[in-house]
């Protein structure tokens, strides 16, 4: 296995490398920030994607009382609320040593599978398929979904339905739009309605039908641009998921599964309460967000990729008709390229949005839903841990609380960090391949945004104050001088004072 | 039965000023509301194009860094800008894409930038921001006491006066 890690980090002359910043990125969550480090010869030594990430939030935390945290923990981030909701109430389970009820345990996954269809929905219609639909070196003006609504518009139409779709089962199971209560340590505080029921049943075969078109949509722009889509930001990685004990794709519960760049399996079914015996994490001082790896293969040989893509490709079946036999189209596609490629996971993303979509559909049907007993309680543990497969990938909520109910530990590992050497892989990959000389260039910076959008990472603000958006980029020389500047306002347009 | 109006709060309660405008949303007195509601969220996204819908009139409210103190009212129209920036788009993308969605215009739609200066995690509202909060509220208040798009013009024009 080549070392790319310590390729990445360990120029001989450092400081003879030339700087190219990006920051922020546009249409990813909160802001981020790439250097890029070339030497004399114009060639990309170092990669580094800046993130700010959760910086200070497990102090934000700790003092609380330990059922406060499903609550608080949604105020991490706007986009995927829901998951920290569901991961934190899970750790909270163990606190309060519950064994979920039956009513309990539908409604949080109902919960999570409208997260999971809402967030796909908008990942591939609204901030993707701008890029996938148009080209990635299209006009920047018409490359948003304002251009696809324009162009497409029963796309964005469609869009525009399933994410509200998913965010009224989140409404419904969770209580409120944002800041839902439904999950508590131990249960729900909620069961779902025949009314409820009823209310959401209504749309959804259109939104099963929305899904199946989805993953033909995203087929279709992979087979359109093969060669593109085969090669664009490639990189072998390390997988990790949850999967169910017989091995089905299961995206609220289940044991940690990995496998290395051959598929060979490196832990299987791991009781992810103990997840510290099979993921470390590394601190690098040149950024806040730490780096992960698989424990038994060392922090250089260890990282390892999460998220749709690892989620499909590792698991052994999917548990609903349609979903699988999409999986199986996808893994057999010329001859699995799909299920390899970095681009690929937009395909992965829409056959787990079928997947989310056929199970509501049988959740909504079962009685359960309207059960009365809600919540359970057991022996009382110090220690708690829950995981998630969030919609970019496992989610990891770790807490220890006091005698006096307090939570006096967190910690968190989100799917960004998961994929935070895998990002860097991408970005060094899109930047060999498409930086020519020294001048910046719109395309140029949109491919390495294209390249981390892949991943939908979420750098997490959730501050989205108006005016606060710039994107600046500026090119060094090797002496340091500014050899290229380009700037993106907050209105879009583009300056370059050099 | 859709409530005439609807106040679009955005921002998040947890990060300093950007919880401006949901901390006015909850000082709104149930009586001043008879014909409006209130809908809080982190950003604005394509789906709340759902919520225009019906409508007589909007008010979108958020924190701004750069507007002037207290806040700046206006009056918003769909626009095919270049927001393309985050998961979060403008009150006046979110307007062009209900045409797009919908194929007529969206109801009369205002926009209330609320002045805020610190959005750390954690971090109460501002000094600042607290007191530019309270006369957006009272601002607010004689909005919803009119379902009235031509009403809210004249408070708009009433407040350029005054500000100038």
């Amino acid at each position: 296995m080549t070392d790319t890690t310590n390729n990445m980090e360990t120029a001989a002359h450092p400081e003879n490398l030339r700087r190219v910043a990006i920051d922020p990125l546009s249409r990813v969550e909160g802001h981020g920030k790439v250097t890029l480090l070339m030497d004399e010869n114009d060639r990309v030594h170092q990669v580094r994607l800046h993130i700010v990430e959760f910086r200070g939030f497990e102090k934000f935390i700790e003092g609380r009382p330990y059922w406060e945290a499903p609550v608080m923990v949604q105020r991490l981030c706007g986009i995927c609320p829901v998951s920290h909701h569901l991961a934190a109430s899970k750790a909270m389970d163990m606190i309060v040593g519950a064994t979920l009820t039956a009513t309990a345990d539908k409604v949080r996954r109902l919960m999570h599978y409208g997260q999971i269809l809402q967030s796909h929905a908008l990942h591939f219609f609204h901030l993707c398929s701008p890029d996938l639909l148009f080209g990635f070196d299209s006009d920047m003006a018409k490359r948003n979904i304002v251009g696809v609504a324009a162009a497409y518009p029963e796309i964005a139409r469609q869009g525009v339905l399933l994410r509200k779709f998913g965010q009224e089962v989140i409404r419904v199971t969770a209580g409120k739009r944002i800041h839902g209560t439904g999950s508590i340590p131990g249960g729900v505080n909620k069961n779902v309605s025949i009314e409820e029921r009823d209310y959401l049943l209504k749309d959804i075969d259109q939104t099963v039908a929305w899904s199946r078109d989805a993953v033909a949509i995203a087929r279709q722009l992979f087979e359109q641009n093969l060669d593109l889509y085969n090669s664009f930001a490639k990189f072998d990685s390390h997988t990790l998921s949850m999967v169910s004990k017989d091995g089905a794709l299961d995206l609220y519960h289940g044991g940690l599964r990995a496998r290395d760049r051959d598929g060979n399996t490196l832990f299987d079914h791991f009781d992810y309460s103990h997840y510290w015996d099979v993921i470390l994490e590394e601190v690098k001082p040149w950024t806040y967000m730490k780096f992960p790896f698989l424990r038994s293969l060392g922090p250089e040989q260890g990282w390892y990729r999460v998220g749709p893509l690892s989620r499909v490709t590792q698991c052994d079946y999917i548990p609903t008709p349609l979903a699988n036999q999409a999986r199986m189209a996808f893994l057999a596609f010329n001859g699995g390229s799909a299920a390899s490629a970095t681009l690929g996971v937009h395909w992965a993303r829409m056959i787990e949005m079928l997947h989310a979509a056929e199970q509501i559909q049988v959740l909504l049907h079962a009685p359960d839903l309207q059960g009365t007993d809600l919540v359970s309680t057991g022996e009382r543990q110090e220690r708690g841990v829950g995981v998630i497969e969030a919609p970019r990938g496992t989610l990891i909520h770790h807490y220890k609380v006091d005698e006096h109910d307090q939570i006096v530990r967190c910690n968190l590992i989100v799917s960004t960090t998961h994929n935070n050497q895998a990002m860097n892989e991408a970005i060094r990959s899109v930047a060999r391949q498409f930086i020519d000389g020294r001048k910046l260039t719109e395309g140029l910076l949109n491919h390495i945004e294209v390249a981390i959008r892949a991943f939908d990472p979420c750098l997490s603000c959730a501050t989205h104050a108006l005016g606060k958006m710039p994107l600046e980029v500026e090119l060094l020389d090797a002496e340091g001088g500014r050899a290229d500047m380009l700037t993106r306002s907050s209105d879009g347009m583009f300056c370059s004072p050099c | 039965m859709v409530a005439p109006i609807l106040i679009f709060a955005v921002g998040n309660a947890s990060r300093g000023d950007d919880a401006l405008a949901p901390l006015l949303l909850r000082q709104l007195q149930p009586d001043s509301l008879v014909q409006a509601e209130l809908v809080e969220e982190y950003q604005l996204q394509v789906e709340h194009v759902t919520d225009l819908s019906g409508r007589s009139a909007v008010l979108f409210v958020d924190a701004d860094v750069s507007c002037d103190a207290p806040f700046r009212f206006s009056e918003i129209t769909a626009l095919h800008d270049n927001s393309y920036t985050s998961h979060a788009m403008t009150p006046s993308a979110l307007l062009y894409v209900y045409r797009q969605v919908y194929g007529v215009d969206a109801p009369d739609s205002f926009l209330l930038r609320i002045r805020g200066y610190d959005f750390e995690l954690g971090e109460p509202l501002s000094l600042k921001a607290t007191a530019n909060l309270e006369v957006a509220r009272k601002l607010v208040v004689g909005l919803c006491a009119a379902a009235s798009p031509s009403v809210w013009r004249e408070k708009l024009q009433a407040n350029l006066i005054a500000n100038n």
